[in-house]
Order: structure tokens, then sequence, then C-alpha cells
């Protein structure tokens, strides 16, 4: 099944600190060959357009290396402000918390072995 | 407030966030108008070569609420029509910065001449 990178942002993050998170994080996936990602963002508490499109940059990254990506642990003030600013968060999964997700991840990893064509392990 | 490298788009939200709890505001409020000031003073950083933000309480009869009026010199804004639609943007953004800010806002106003500026400024009643 592989390695799991488990991602816990538990600050504000300016914007240049974030695309750090997002090349690092890109890095880490190839060095341990993950084939899941968790980021858990419960300490935030807002995601605007930049940080919401960071996750789904990420997503996609991780994608492209043949991992998935699961964001667990938004606030529910912070979800109702994201339909409201009106980000789309499409492609990038979500659950409630770090055990929810890791179930999610398995799953998904699992279906991608199962038929999609567009991975090549 | 000055608004000149990315930590000051952070020092704002903090702000913004202290402002709207004195104000009262409950959770939801506090993260769309923290949420708003994030996307507006990114944008006077990105778009407006950095500039300001006013933070003021303001009252009317028994309502009471929470003004941020964001001002920069910079380029402007030729089409503010054009640049209130989502998913419009010269940058590399999403273009939601100022359409978001307002439907997270209840009140929104927007001026800005070519050459001259932008001024931004949206209110968040109690």
């Amino acid at each position: 099944m592989g390695e799991f990178l488990l991602v816990t942002i538990q600050v504000d993050m300016h914007d240049r600190l974030a695309l750090t998170l997002q090349d690092d994080l890109t890095g880490q996936i190839v060095k341990h060959r993950a084939h899941g990602v968790l980021i858990d963002i419960s300490a935030l508490e807002i995601v605007d357009s930049f940080i919401g499109r960071m996750l789904a940059s990420i997503a996609s990254m991780a994608h492209l290396l043949d991992a998935e990506t699961v964001v667990v642990g938004m606030q529910p003030a912070v979800a109702i402000t994201l339909v409201e600013l009106g980000l789309p968060m499409r492609g990038i999964r979500t659950a409630l918390d770090v055990e929810k997700g890791m179930t999610a991840l398995r799953t998904a990893i699992l279906e991608g072995q199962d038929g999609d064509s567009s991975s090549i392990r | 407030m000055e608004i000149r490298a990315s930590d000051d788009v952070v020092l704002v939200r903090q702000a913004v966030r202290r402002q709207s709890i004195a104000l009262g505001l409950g959770l939801v409020d506090q993260t769309k108008v923290v949420t708003a000031s994030s996307e507006l003073a990114r944008n006077t950083l990105d778009y407006g070569g950095g500039g300001t933000v006013h933070l003021e309480r303001v009252e009317n009869g028994t309502r009471s609420g929470l003004r941020l009026t964001f001002e920069d010199q910079g380029p402007g804004i030729p089409d503010i029509a054009l640049a209130l639609t989502d998913g419009y943007t010269t940058g590399n953004g999403m273009g939601l910065g100022l359409s978001g800010a307002k439907r997270l806002s209840h009140e929104f106003e927007i001026w800005s001449k070519p050459g001259e500026g932008t001024r931004v400024s949206i209110l968040r009643w109690k």
C-alpha cells in the first residue's frame, strides 16, 4: 500500500510559506515513495482562495506523482465561509478527521489500483 | 495598518480577528470577515503594489459593525464590473478575491481610477 505522509498545518501561513510547503511536500512524496498524503487543517482558522488553491495544487501534483490526497479536519465555520467565498474545492477529497482520512486514503488507493488506467505503477 | 509584504497579510487577518471578537461577532461571522480581509489584503499587495487598511467600528442606531477600508496607489482597475466577475483575474489567482469578499460582507464599496489607485471598503454588521 506504500507509505502515507501526514502533514499538520499548525500556523497561520503567509503566502510564501504556503508555496514552500507545496514544494517541500511534493519532494517528500517522491523521497518516501508515498502513495497517500493526509493534510490536517484542523488548526486553520480560515481557508482563503490562496490556501484553497494550494490544497488543490498539492492534490493535483500528488496525483501526478501517484499519490492520493485527503484533507481532514476542516472547521465548520471554514466550510461555510468557503462555500460563500465561491471556492471550487473540486478534486479535493475531504474527511472529518485523521482516522476517517486514513480510511478514505486506503479506499482511494485501492480504487486506483483496480481500474485507473491513468496511473501506472 | 501597512500592507507591504505577505507577512503583513497575516497581521491584517490577526487584527481583524481581534476586532471581530471585540465587536462580539460569532465564530462563523468572524471567519467570514477575516477571510474577506485576507482576500482584499492580498489584492492590495499583489495588484496595488502595497497599501494600507483601516479598521473601524461603526454604529448605526442599535447596530454596530466592523468596516475595513483597503487603499492603494497602484495601477487601478480599468473595468470594475469585469474585476468583480467570478474567475476573472489579471494575475495568477483564482479571480475570487473581490467577488468573494463582496459575498462575505453586508456592504461593499469600490472606487478605482486607472493610474491613481483603488479603495475597497467592506462592512459586516453584528
